[in-house]
């Protein structure tokens, strides 16, 4: 069982509270009436899917409630931090996962996959 | 004329469990869902007679009345004298949101050495004295259904939940705290 630290609750909580809600720090068009049906696409539904460190907004939603950001390794899943929404991004150069602390997975030991 | 219904409480006349951690439905209470900013906290916890908590997991009670903290700006407040809590808010004068959720809740009360035993049955959170001590309070879930813990006895808890979770959550429970001893 994961544990994820809600920085509204301010402790560690069972994944089971929570859920992932999307890519985090998106940008919302102020002028969205003047966009062309290809810039809303990129907006709305292109995401880069990252392998790696990644920022996504989870929500405490069987918890607090609250929405909040989360930077997360999507190979290991671990949780490098969690902060409140509404912050900016945390300095990405003190995230970085140690290279021991990644899992081992199917990829990198069973298949011949790059 | 009108046919008028009879209220009637999820569970009316349950009782279950074990030796361990026997189980039981709380009395109907009032209950209302409470939504509001920090500079309201001070006027509403003036209205309702005890301090609205602004620490997470914490609740305050006074008198049979009880308030959890739920999160930053929400409370589940409980009147087990089924006072009228919408019109005590309503006099706070400060701008808040309230919701009368007394028929949305049941609770149901676990009692014994192995009452934490029996909620961990189904919910993953610290149940230590330490992590959730008496007074301690959260919304988790036991199992699929969400519910409000809330401790009120080093071995007892309230375990509110939405009444048609109530079959559920009282049948999980009862598997539960037979797990946790005669
Ligand atoms: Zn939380």
């Amino acid at each position: 069982m994961l544990l994820i630290y809600c920085p509204y609750c301010e402790e560690e909580r069972s994944e089971l509270e929570f859920r992932q809600a999307g890519d985090a720090h998106i940008a919302r068009p102020t002028n969205m009436t003047e966009m062309t049906d290809e810039e809303f696409e990129a907006f709305f539904f292109l995401r880069d899917n990252v392998k790696g460190l990644t920022f996504e907004r989870w929500r405490h939603l069987n918890g607090c409630g609250r929405f909040f950001n989360a930077a997360r390794d999507t190979v290991s899943d671990k949780f490098l931090t969690t902060y409140k929404a509404g912050l900016p991004k945390p300095d990405l150069s003190t995230l970085r996962p140690a290279t021991e602390a990644t899992v081992e997975t199917y990829e990198a030991t069973e298949s011949d996959a790059k | 004329m009108a046919d008028l219904a009879n209220r009637t409480l999820p569970l009316s006349g349950f009782h279950g469990g074990s030796g361990a951690a026997s189980l039981s439905v709380a009395a109907p209470a009032t209950r209302i869902s409470l939504r509001a900013k920090p500079d309201a906290v001070s006027a509403l916890s003036g209205a309702l007679g005890l301090s609205l908590p602004t620490k997470p997991k914490t609740s305050a009670s006074a008198n049979g009345r009880h308030a959890l903290w739920l999160g930053p700006d929400e409370w589940l407040v409980i009147d087990e004298n089924e006072a009228d809590l919408m019109a005590a808010v309503a006099l706070s004068g400060v701008l808040h949101s309230a919701t009368d959720i007394s028929h949305r809740n049941t609770a149901i009360l676990v009692k014994g050495r192995g009452a934490d035993v029996a909620v961990n049955g189904g919910c993953p959170q610290d149940l230590s004295l330490t992590a959730f001590p008496v007074g301690a309070c959260s919304r988790t879930v036991l199992a699929k259904a969400e519910i409000v813990l809330l401790r009120t006895a080093e071995d007892a808890f309230r375990v509110e939940c939405w009444r048609s979770f109530a079959p559920y959550v009282s049948a999980l429970l009862n598997e539960a705290a037979e797990d946790a001893g005669n």
